[in-house]
């Protein structure tokens, strides 16, 4: 499976330097809501790229499963079947990219390690997808603590966990996913936290009976949930170890236990990737990339669908992302069609907010001399003398690393309700060759002011 | 059939099946990804190209997210100082 996504890889070397750079449409985002809307369009005939970060399409939840895998009923899987959809379409793979600026309007820069390639489009599709939450703990530094998502796309990308002991801790229907994921590939799971309460879980449970499909994906992931110990009110106080995390001190429903481990799975649901929506002008409202019926979002040209507008998983990415393609192709009668099911999809979202929302408790698990700022290795007593996203980045410089405050931010939103800043360029760190291809300081100026509305 | 490939980890050879990402060579090899600007060691946190932490030097090139990038045959990879 795997070794298809590296032949995919070489592909696109290839095809960067012979596709003609200028699209109808351009998708940012190889994962489900991205895969659909490429599909979507290009079956419309439309001349679509679709340009993504990874080396291969599926995005994280598909990651590495999606040539040719097929569920235990023998059947294609879901993701298998689009990303043959996706090829027989015609959409030009555009794979191992990041897009790093807009010089102007119409036009993205992207780099990968070899080179930059800049890109022109009529419309823009943006599947940026989601991040997980981290929320600063003593210890999570330590090697070997990863996101539960991080942790399983280092096992489809080679890791082997047979015989490992892994807690799986933090929030979201992600845990049981990945934990179930990790025993399967012989892991030991000694216990999954969550911090939610069991009556949230409880009624989270029931409300799942107004999605069919769900509730029948939830009967299967209960079987395979099957001696697995769920504690809930749970969540990790402390990680120790010495060159990595040898084991991990929860709290479980209110008392206090130590459990060995070699890995610590551990993220706080999921927060969307707005950076790049912000930096080309897009509306946010509430942490969210703000759209209308089509998918359009308040730039014209530019449309937005998945996770970047409610974190709702990958069914209603799926219906967003086709809504997305179809309208950028001018096909809004066929949109149109998809309205219902979305509404449907939607309220899973809404549950999923409802249930999985993070506890006021969770703000205190980082002690002073806990790290906040990974890149830049600034501690909470240093950032809580300040009052603002902006002065703590002014004084500490935490958010200024590579990782731009992906981490951090969220996270210090959470502990000190602060609100991040307005996004610039680029929007990931960039080589000097790329930087050195946009034309002056004139167009950098204007991005500027045009992404600046956060 | 999957075939082994052998990358070069601070100086130390490690054999890893084709369609390994860096970062988890790093990761079978026992080694840090980076060490972080108070000395601390740091392995992958987000496994997805966002939070930086397992950025290594390929080939002498540093600042290489090594989750975003597939070993190839020959390849040295050191811990990012």
């Amino acid at each position: 499976m795997r070794t298809g996504n590296a032949s995919d890889y070489r592909e696109v070397k290839q095809m960067n330097r012979e596709a003609q750079r200028h699209f109808e449409i351009l998708v940012i985002g190889g994962g489900p809501a991205g895969m659909a809307a490429a599909a979507r369009a290009a079956e419309a005939g439309a001349r679509v790229g679709i340009v993504d970060d990874n080396f291969g399409f599926g995005g994280q939840i598909w990651r590495s499963e999606s040539n040719g895998a097929r569920s235990d009923n023998g059947k294609k899987t879901e993701s298998s079947q689009w990303v043959e959809r996706v090829r027989a379409s015609g959409a030009i793979a555009l794979c191992g990219l990041r897009v790093v600026h807009q010089p102007e309007p119409g036009v993205l820069l992207a780099e990968n390690l070899d080179s930059f390639y800049e890109f022109t489009y009529e419309k823009l599709v943006l599947a940026t997808g989601a991040r997980e939450i981290f929320l600063p703990f003593p210890g999570w530094t330590l090697p070997n603590v990863m996101g539960a998502g991080g942790l399983q796309a280092m096992v489809k990308c080679g890791l082997p966990v047979r015989g490992k002991r892994v807690v799986v801790a933090g929030a979201g229907p992600l845990l049981l996913a990945v934990a179930v994921y990790l025993r399967k590939h012989g892991a030991e799971i000694p216990v999954i936290c969550e911090q939610a309460s069991w009556g949230s879980l409880a009624k989270f449970g029931l409300a799942l009976f107004s999605w069919p499909k769900k509730i029948l994906q939830g009967f299967q992931l209960k079987r395979d949930l099957v001696g697995i110990p769920i504690a809930a009110n749970s969540w990790p106080l402390a990680a120790h170890g010495q060159q990595a995390i040898e084991s991990v001190t929860i709290s479980r429903a209110g008392k206090n236990e130590n459990i060995p481990c070699d890995y610590l799975a551990c993220g706080f649901h999921l927060i969307p990737n707005i950076e790049l929506p912000q930096l080309l002008g897009c509306a946010v409202n509430s942490g969210f990339v703000q759209v209308d019926d089509f998918q359009t979002t308040t730039v014209p040209s530019i449309f937005c669908a998945g996770e970047p507008t409610s974190v709702g998983g990958v069914e209603l990415a799926l219906i967003e992302g086709q809504i997305a393609g179809l309208a950028a192709a001018g096909r809004r009668i066929e949109a149109k069609s998809l309205f219902g099911k979305r509404r449907k999809a939607r309220g899973f979202a809404r549950l999923l907010d409802r249930t999985f929302r993070l506890r006021p408790e969770l703000r205190s698990l980082s002690l002073s001399d806990t790290m906040v700022c990974r890149c830049e290795d600034v501690s909470y007593s240093r950032l809580r003398q300040h009052s603002s996203w902006r002065a703590a980045k002014l004084h500490t410089r935490c958010g200024m690393g590579p990782c731009q405050g992906r981490v951090c931010g969220p996270a210090t939103q959470f502990l000190f309700d602060w609100n991040p800043d307005s996004v610039r360029p680029p929007v990931f760190p960039t080589r000097v060759e790329t930087l050195a291809a946009i034309t002056g300081p004139s167009q950098l100026q204007h991005s500027e002011v045009t992404g600046g509305q956060s | 059939m999957r075939s082994e490939i052998t990358v070069t980890v601070n100086g130390k050879p490690v054999v890893v099946p084709s369609g390994t990402t860096v970062a988890v060579a790093m990761m079978l090899a026992g080694q840090a990804c980076r060490t972080s600007v108070s000395g601390e060691p740091r392995g992958p946190l987000c496994g997805m190209g966002i939070c930086f932490e397992c950025r290594v030097a390929i080939d002498g090139i540093s600042h290489c997210r090594g989750c975003q990038v597939l070993c190839e045959l020959g390849m040295q990879v050191t811990t990012e100082k």
